[in-house]
């Protein structure tokens, strides 16, 4: 018995020795835990277009992809696990999708010279590149989704927000405080009042915040939430009869998950986006031919297509294109992690490029330089419709108050700079 | 035949006083000893630093703090986590508030701080006991992370709330921030572990200690014989505190580097460390090290063997491990509600007599 299992642990280790050439990609994920809801459908989808590219393209210029999943359960310290028996595998790009983990990762992944997609979320001053060299948060940022959702309650109330009063629920951590100081700048140039309501982890717990809600009656509520929060508040929205049209929640609280527990009284309930939503997209077709139906989908495989499937697969989609680029640079198909870098410095995505790839218009145009790792900051708002069971986009893409917001970036990221003595990366 | 005493005559009084009075054994401490000291930081690189190695220096110190509170002076707290929050914030406090002074001071004056904070909350044991102080203590924990959130002094103001630890040398070499060698840090968390360890034991086999255990195994009593229960109940809240605070400015300055409270110190770790001394072993030194060991490396082992070699979904495995810590911690309070400590006894016992025992 002994015999036999050592043999198995030998013959497990060599199977799982690396392959003489392939791209790494992490994945820590998360399919435990009280934020596992959205762990799952953006693991999937960030995994199931990567076995697309394999089984499809034989992967990215004709080397393989290779998935590296750990689990996470959103919790800093396995995080840092998962980061340090990951990256000696010759890693390309973290994607934490976790603004804790986030923080953590940046000061050692521009040690190790490993660049990290935190795609709409984590440190937003990231988007300034002079200081975060190995941090990109294209194509959008929390700051642009806060000035996006006021544009959008601008453009319904003719532009004049005076007397409007705003009351943001938040995650009580780094990821929910991120839009406050932006919307507290958005408030003194605007005009409304803004009330702030914590919610502390997990997120259970909000009849106290609803009860405040009911009282006040604010004119509209914005939700920076996640995991198992998002669906009780729209549950506790339901039953004061908030009216749901006049509650958004940023792109993490705006699922197919965080709405179906609240049936019908969801209906109507608002969620901003950086890309689009729906499964009318023909990669789709592809990703059944070559992922579904041949059973090597991630997972149970039943999240495809759902907001945050979608997310994840586009996420892969620009780490793909990203490695692509990279290679066109330096000529080799065999890239390493610091020619990933360069190739996400230089990612340019057009619509004639996304068309190609089977996702026409799905997601913003943009192009990512030296100085600005954020992208152009497009946000959408999506709309729910629990008759049908879909997610629309309500209104299209649209530019955000960048004029407040790279102030803001400008400060927070000169501050990091002069704490941690960081030069020029661009000059 | 391992564990021979035949021949090791003790002369004088502090030779049979000793930790170690059996020769092998005192031989193998100072073995692991120079093996911790100049062997490790050679071999060590990042990963076996920052999972494995720092968690467990690290929990060590926070389990061998609790174990003084909860397994020698008996007072249950379940603070744990609210304590090594005040010495993680007291440590940013003093190293963006005094740069020029040595993270190594940083490190001290953080458990002195938590001492203090530690008493103030431990004042309630003198009238509650048992269940009803561990509820005192829980209020602890929610205060304080409550806190940690909420005054944004705590955390200098920062948009997100957290804290970042920022580069701190120890001659020259840098043992926080990203810079760091691994071997750095493993040598700076090393040093305050033997210390802690070495003064932990030298309490509970003195005066003080035996006050503590006088006062865990019946109080009354214990006031009778003339011990008086203030001084020995806030002594042990005081000790104990300046341990975990100790392990809490290690955990966010060298281990994380930024921290978030409400995530890194919130009940769960206060449950972590209790399980660690439950498992390792109440009322021993060597009970906080070994618990401290079993549960940073569980998880890791079964990683390795379930995710690496095996190659089963890590969903499954996340959840296989929740279920088998759950499970051990009820076989160990059935089987053995002594611990890991009491197993290392009994094997000890044994070996002494084999291979002839009675």
């Amino acid at each position: 018995m002994k015999m036999k299992l050592a043999t198995m642990a030998v013959t497990a280790v060599m199977a799982a020795a690396p392959a003489m050439a392939d791209l790494v990609f992490p994945s820590l994920s998360y399919r435990t835990g009280p934020y596992a809801a959205g762990g799952i459908p953006f693991a999937d989808g960030y995994a199931d277009y990567f076995t697309l590219l394999n089984e499809r393209d034989g992967g990215i210029g004709g080397v393989p992809t290779r998935l590296l999943e750990c689990e996470t359960g959103y919790n800093t310290e396995k995080g840092v696990e998962c980061y340090e028996s990951t990256k000696g595998e010759g890693a390309l790009v973290y994607q934490p999708l976790s603004t804790g983990i986030t923080y953590q990762l940046i000061p050692k992944t521009t040690t190790d010279g490993i660049p990290m997609h935190t795609m709409g979320y984590g440190r937003t001053s990231a988007a300034n590149g002079e200081v975060f060299s190995h941090t990109f948060n294209y194509p959008g940022t929390y700051w642009n989704g806060a000035s996006g959702a006021i544009n959008y309650l601008l453009a319904e109330n003719d532009g004049d927000l005076n007397g409007h009063k705003v009351a943001l629920v938040y995650h009580n951590s780094a990821y929910g405080k991120e839009p406050i100081r932006t919307l507290e700048e958005l408030q003194k140039k605007h005009g409304f009042e803004l009330s702030l309501l914590p919610v502390d982890h997990p997120g259970q717990e909000q009849k106290s915040q609803w009860l405040q809600i009911r009282r006040e009656k604010p004119d509209t509520v914005l939700m920076w939430g996640w995991g198992v929060m998002n669906q009780v508040a729209i549950q506790e929205a339901a039953n004061i009869r908030f009216p749901m049209e006049n509650f958004i929640g940023i792109w993490w609280s705006g699922a197919e998950h965080d709405v179906l527990s609240a049936g019908d009284k969801a209906n109507g309930y608002k969620a901003l986006t950086f890309h689009n939503v729906g499964r009318d997209f023909p990669i789709f077709a592809d990703i059944q031919k070559h992922v579904v139906d041949t059973g090597k989908a991630a997972g149970a495989g039943d999240q495809v297509g759902n907001v945050l499937y979608n997310r994840g697969m586009y996420a892969a989609m620009l780490a793909a294109e990203a490695v692509k680029t990279a290679q066109e640079i330096h000529g080799v198909a065999d890239i390493n992690a610091a020619q990933m870098r360069d190739g996400m410095e230089a990612l340019s995505i057009t619509e004639e490029k996304m068309a190609g790839l089977g996702m026409p218009n799905f997601g913003p145009s943009f192009d990512v330089s030296c100085e600005n790792h954020g992208g152009p900051g497009l946000v959408g708002v999506t709309q729910w419709d629990a008759a049908s069971q879909t997610w629309s986009l309500i209104s299209d893409f649209a530019a955000t108050d960048m004029e407040v917001i790279g102030a803001l970036i400008a400060e927070d990221s000169g501050a990091y700079a002069a704490e941690n003595k960081i030069e020029n990366a661009c000059n | 035949m391992f564990y021979r005493e035949a021949g090791d005559f003790k002369t004088n009084y502090a030779a049979d006083n000793q930790t170690f009075p059996i020769k092998i054994d005192r031989k193998g401490y100072y073995l692991v000893l120079a093996f911790a000291f100049l062997v490790v930081p050679f071999l060590i690189n990042d990963y076996w630093a920052n999972a494995i190695l720092l968690p467990f220096l690290i929990y060590s110190i926070a389990a061998i703090g609790l174990n003084i509170l909860v397994g020698y002076c008996g007072q249950v707290s379940l603070g744990t986590g609210g304590f090594m929050a005040v010495g993680a914030y007291a440590c940013y406090k003093f190293m963006t508030g005094f740069p020029e002074i040595n993270i190594f001071f940083h490190v001290l004056l953080s458990g002195g701080v938590t001492a203090f904070v530690c008493v103030l909350f431990g004042l309630p044991s003198l009238r509650i006991k048992g269940f009803y102080l561990a509820v005192a203590t829980l209020a602890a924990q929610f205060f304080l992370v409550w806190l940690f959130n909420r005054v944004p002094w705590f955390y200098n103001y920062s948009a997100s709330g957290q804290i970042n630890a920022p580069e701190r040398t120890v001659f020259g070499f840098p043992v926080t921030g990203p810079n760091t060698e691994a071997w750095a840090a493993y040598l700076f968390c090393l040093v305050f572990l033997v210390l802690s360890a070495l003064i932990a034991r030298n309490l509970t086999r003195g005066m003080a200690g035996r006050k503590w255990m006088a006062i865990r195994d019946m109080d009354i009593a214990a006031e009778i014989i003339g011990v008086n229960p203030l001084k020995a109940k806030i002594s042990a809240f005081a000790v104990s505190g300046f341990f975990v605070g100790i392990s809490g400015a290690l955990f966010f300055a060298l281990y994380l580097g930024a921290v978030e409270v409400g995530e890194v110190f919130g009940i769960t770790k206060s449950f972590l460390v209790l399980f660690m001394i439950i498992i390792g072993g109440l009322g021993s030194i060597f009970g906080s090290f070994a618990g401290a060991a079993f549960l940073v490396l569980l998880p890791v082992v079964l990683k390795v063997v379930g995710v690496d070699m095996l190659g089963w979904p890590t969903d499954i495995v996340a959840h296989l491990q929740l279920v088998i810590v759950g499970g051990l911690i009820v076989v160990f309070l059935i089987l053995e509600p002594h611990g890991l400590a009491q197993l290392w006894r009994v094997t000890k016992q044994k070996l002494r007599l084999w291979p002839f025992p009675h």
